[in-house]
């Protein structure tokens, strides 16, 4: 008996991920960081490109799919949620990632936005967060700051935004983070975990559009003020930020309060848990927002709930199993015939 | 008007002559086999025989009994009066003994309309017959009025001299009150012209019921049961299947099986002692071609025509629909059938709907959607979407009253024009047409048929009367229907890689599905260059692009038939029509062809692309009249595509057309006489339908 011939096993690198399309994004846009990352992540889990979907709805970052050499769909405004939920349903074998905006997701689809989240069905969601409208070249977003000045609110945004990761809480995610575009080995690790998830794991992405609001998250990025500004989530350990860990977030009552962590010891601080039952600590956590406190960055909640499609699949198993597999011809016949002679 | 299931309609010369079946064979029942064993001892006898059902009552007709060939009931009520039950319990009773059968149920939008007001009234109407029938019936031989509002709103149906049975009880002065009658229509000469009929239901029924231990609301409750005992002795209708349905229905509340029984029972003795009535009726079954029968509506028909396509393509059936009058109840019985794998998904709106469908078909499986004429209107930029991406999904458009929210559950198909032209840029989508309830089954799976061979989102249109509506249907042998066909490449097409744009020889674009190795490729609702599918602005592109799938659409070769034909294929007069008024249009048809016009009609079921044949057919008549139940949207096309000058017979008040209004429409089209017929149409008519109640113009 001879042996089968030995396949080599083809190991993948990141830019096997890249389509031959050229990359249309504005020169030194967020996007191309996020493309980069994810491309990597892609190579580093061993992702089988034939079994890998992107889908999209309209907006600079939905042009993703073009970019990447998997399958991809490319859909229409706010919708994406909608034919990823049916693709998921039909082939709970692919490996679905849903990308989209701010205007996208909350605006326009907001409504398929929540119902993706609630039904948790298993695909994973990057909202590129510019808080701009850039393909539309330049209007608030609902994720704009309250009176930011754009093309359209010349005297200032009259609307308070709204927080991707609150709404996402608020629909019953399972999985919540936040990662930033240039934070590369962090952006990295945050796909990784939303990979892993089974449900619908959603993740905001801080991304610089650098034409139309250019800066926006400086506060973040910036080497002299980052530390004071953002606060790294790791589940089981208290929240620590500031130049050489010198500031904590502690609860008191049911309100967040930065604390001198030379004062306040460590045990007194608040403990981070992902997996926590009840989401109200990481909708707690969505509402802090720079100036008043630093944002966190990481994985909000991450708990296991059953998948939408695993819940309709066994549904139909049980059905079988009980009455057997469909008959056509009785199920025509119907409950009750005549027949003429 | 009895259908052929497997995809032919058994149509003017479509089907072997009828005359071999023998009208003198029994009548057997052959249950479903989940069935067979709890009824498996209870063989029963039908109409006018004795049964062996010691319980029940001996069935000999008690008086003279005259033949009729068929008759046309309508049982109407308040909506909580059950009515709907009762209609649908004398179809089945009526089936199953063997007549041929149209129905038209007529409820109101509310779920709760005041209690004994106008708009409250719930109705619903048979036709039962001995020869083949095409309408639900024209005029009424026999209504049941449980109340005045009742009275008032369905007495024009009613022939001269035709049954009105009364729920005498139900016309206090305050009932009369809420029905607009200043005196009570019973006690003045108004009735005269009609066989008056009075009893006093809700006594009987309470007499009857007393002792099944039920509070008087409840039993109160069974006096549609009551009604319809009656109406079964009238007509000689055997009470079994209905006895056998109370008890299966309220297996778990003898009391209530109890009473509603006591009811069916004392109303069909109360038709045999009293001496209300002089005489019974009887209609024998139909002569309908051998084989197994079922009663189906169309909304049945689709359900089961969506599972029938996925078997006989071999494909999982993702039904994506939010709920929406009246095309809800199909998203009931597919998510019924999950023994079949199917899935149903009930979305959080229309839009999410049609995404998750073409989602799915993006997948490979079988993705439909189903709707009514406002869902379409918002579905329209994702039906744009698959005609760009070239994916196949079905969508279904149970038309109703519109515009806006509109009637809703009324019928009417004002939706053909949106379904055609409803979307931004050039954007041809094919469109099917089922013709009758029973031809929802076959025209569905046809839908499925073309949306995958031509890759291509197709609109498949019912109404609500075709939804509603139910006839006997021939259940097919499935193992003599098509097989749906499809092909997924698995190896790239072009040396330089895939190229999910390269077209076949029906300009069909191939379906590869994600998880196949080599083949990835993206798609979107940007324009595609030829071939490559790659995003592309190029002038000549586009206009290449968009003559091309304006080019796949046209080409379409329809599986099944393309329109039914009635009559010779030339003379004076052809009547043009499409969707649920087939029945009504091919038996105007015949009629005035027994009155000595040459007359034809041709129904289609492809309104896009439109049968090559039509264009000669019209050259063949002198004059060509459209039937629509809108005010011309068919006759605007094939004005513009034939340079025809067609007339339009337009009616647009929820409700089907009678036989009558089409002859005479085309009697007046055939003397010139145009005006007068549009000078006669009622104006604030509450009477559901009446003639004439359509205008030509
Ligand atoms: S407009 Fe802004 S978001 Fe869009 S590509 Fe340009 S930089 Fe990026």
């Amino acid at each position: 008996m001879s042996l089968p011939p030995t396949q080599p096993l083809t190991v993948l690198k990141p830019a096997d991920f890249a389509s031959d399309q050229e990359v249309r994004w504005c020169p030194g846009c967020g996007d191309y960081a996020i493309l980069a990352q994810m491309k990597k992540v892609c190579a580093k889990l061993g992702m089988d490109r034939s079994k890998t979907v992107f889908v999209s709805g309209i907006g600079c970052s939905s042009r993703f799919p073009y970019y990447m050499n998997t399958y991809g769909f490319h859909s229409i405004h706010g919708r994406a949620p909608t034919f990823a939920t049916g693709l998921k349903l039909a082939r709970p074998d692919l490996n679905v990632w849903m990308v989209t905006g701010d205007g996208d997701a909350l605006s326009i689809g907001g409504n398929h936005f929540m119902h993706l989240v609630r039904r948790n069905v298993d695909i994973k969601v990057l909202l590129f967060n510019n808080r701009i409208y850039g393909l539309t070249k330049g209007q608030y977003s609902p994720t704009s700051e309250h009176g930011k000045k754009t093309k359209s609110t010349p005297m200032g945004a009259p609307e308070y935004p709204i927080r991707p990761i609150s709404i996402a809480i608020g629909a019953e995610a399972s999985f919540a983070a936040r990662a930033i575009d240039v934070d590369m080995k962090h952006l990295e690790y945050v796909l990784e975990r939303a990979a892993a998830h089974k449900g619908t794991a959603f993740v905001e992405i801080y991304q610089n559009c650098n034409i139309f609001n250019d800066g926006a998250y400086d506060y973040a990025v910036d080497k002299s003020t980052r530390s004071d500004n953002v606060v790294y989530l790791e589940h089981g350990k208290p929240l620590i930020f500031g130049k050489e860990n010198s500031k904590g977030i502690r609860l008191h009552a049911l309100t967040p309060e930065v604390v001198d962590t030379k004062i306040v010891s460590a045990d007194d601080l608040l403990i981070h848990d992902e997996k926590a039952p009840e989401p109200s600590l990481a909708f707690l956590l969505s509402r802090m927002r720079y100036p008043d406190f630093p944002e966190p960055l990481g994985v909000f909640r991450a708990v296991d709930h059953e998948a939408y499609g695993d819940t309709v699949r066994q549904q139909n198993r049980d059905a079988i199993a009980g009455q057997g597999e469909g008959d056509l011809q009785s199920l025509l016949n119907g409950e009750e015939t005549w027949s003429v002679s | 008007m009895p259908i052929i299931g497997n995809g032919a309609l058994a149509d003017c010369g479509a089907i072997p002559a009828k005359s071999k079946a023998d009208a003198t064979a029994g009548l057997t029942r052959s249950p479903s086999v989940s069935r067979k064993l709890q009824i498996a001892n209870r063989k029963w006898i039908y109409m006018s025989a004795i049964t062996n059902d010691l319980n029940s009552t001996v069935r000999r007709p008690s008086k003279p009994v005259t033949t009729l060939p068929s008759v046309t009931v309508r049982f109407a009520g308040d909506s909580g009066d059950g009515m709907q039950l009762a209609g649908t319990q004398f179809t089945d009773t009526s089936a199953l003994f063997g007549n041929d059968i149209s129905t038209l149920p007529d409820f109101p939008a509310e779920i709760r309309a005041p209690a004994g007001t106008l708009a409250g009234v719930s109705g619903f109407q048979i036709h039962f017959s001995s020869t083949d029938i095409y309408t639900p019936g024209d005029d009424l031989d026999a209504l049941v009025a449980m109340n005045p509002a009742a009275l008032k709103t369905n007495l024009r149906s009613l022939k001269s001299g035709g049954i009105l049975m009364v729920n005498e009880d139900a016309f206090a002065a305050a009932d009369l009150r809420k029905a607009g009658y200043d005196i009570s229509p019973l006690e003045d000469a108004s009735l005269g012209g009609y066989r008056l009929i009075r009893v006093p239901i809700n006594k009987l029924t309470a007499a009857a019921a007393k002792d099944s231990g039920l509070g008087a609301k409840d039993i109160d409750r069974c006096k549609n049961m009551f009604a319809l005992g009656l109406v079964y002795w009238l007509y000689g209708r055997p009470l079994e299947p209905t006895l056998q349905y109370i008890e299966q229905k309220f297996a778990k509340k003898p009391a209530v099986a109890g009473a509603n029984a006591l009811a069916l029972k004392a109303g069909y003795h109360f038709g045999e002692t009293a001496e209300l009535f002089s005489e019974q009726y009887q209609v024998p079954k139909a002569k309908l071609p051998p084989g197994n029968y079922r009663k189906i509506t169309g909304n049945e028909a689709t359900a089961l025509g969506m599972i029938a396509a996925s078997k006989l393509a071999d494909k999982q059936l993702v039904y994506c629909s939010y709920p929406i009058t009246p095309a809800s109840d199909i998203l009931h019985q597919l998510s019924a059938a999950k023994n079949f794998n199917v899935i149903t998904f009930q979305a959080e709106d229309e839009i999410a709907a049609i995404g998750a469908a073409i989602g799915a078909g993006f997948g490979g499986a079988l993705g439909a959607t189903g709707t009514s004429g406002p869902g379409i209107a918002l579905k329209s930029e994702a039906i744009g979407l698959a005609v760009m991406t070239e994916l196949p999904v079905v969508i279904v458009d149970v038309q109703r009253g519109g515009p806006s929210t509109g009637l809703p559950t009324k019928t009417e198909q004002s939706d053909l024009l949106q379904v055609l032209f409803g979307r931004n840029g050039e954007c041809p989508v094919p469109v099917i047409a089922a013709a009758s309830p029973a031809d929802c089954f076959a025209a569905v799976i046809e839908a499925f048929t073309i949306a995958t061979k031509y890759m291509t989102p197709v609109i498949f249109l019912s109404d609500g009367y075709v939804a509603n509506g139910a006839e006997p249907w021939l259940v097919p042998d499935v193992s003599k229907l098509a097989r749906i066909t499809i092909a997924h490449p698995t190896e790239k097409n072009s040396d330089k890689g895939f190229m999910p744009y390269q077209r076949d020889e029906n300009l069909a674009r191939p379906w590869a599905l994600p998880g196949t190795p080599g083949l990835e490729h993206r798609i979107g609702g940007l324009e595609k260059q030829d071939v490559t599918g790659n995003v592309n602005y190029e002038p000549a592109n586009h206009e290449h692009m968009v003559r091309l799938r304006a080019a796949k659409v046209a080409g379409i070769q329809p599986a099944g038939p393309g329109m039914l034909h009635t009559g010779p294929d030339q003379g004076d007069v052809l009547l043009i029509g499409w969707g649920g008024t087939h029945g009504a249009i091919k038996a105007a048809t015949l009629e005035l062809q027994q009155q000595g016009v040459r007359a034809s009609a041709c129904h289609l079921r492809y309104l896009n692309p439109l049968p090559r044949e039509l264009g000669q057919l019209i050259k063949n008549f002198k004059h060509v009249l459209i039937p629509e139940l809108n005010l011309g949207q068919l006759r605007m096309l094939l004005r513009d595509r034939y340079l025809v000058d067609a007339k339009g017979l337009n009616k647009v008040k929820g409700q089907p057309f009678t036989i009558h209004e089409i002859v005479e429409g085309a009697q007046a089209l055939l003397h010139g006489n145009v005006s007068a017929y549009e000078v006669n149409a009622p104006t604030n008519d509450v009477v559901p339908a009446g003639p004439p109640g359509a205008t030509i113009d």
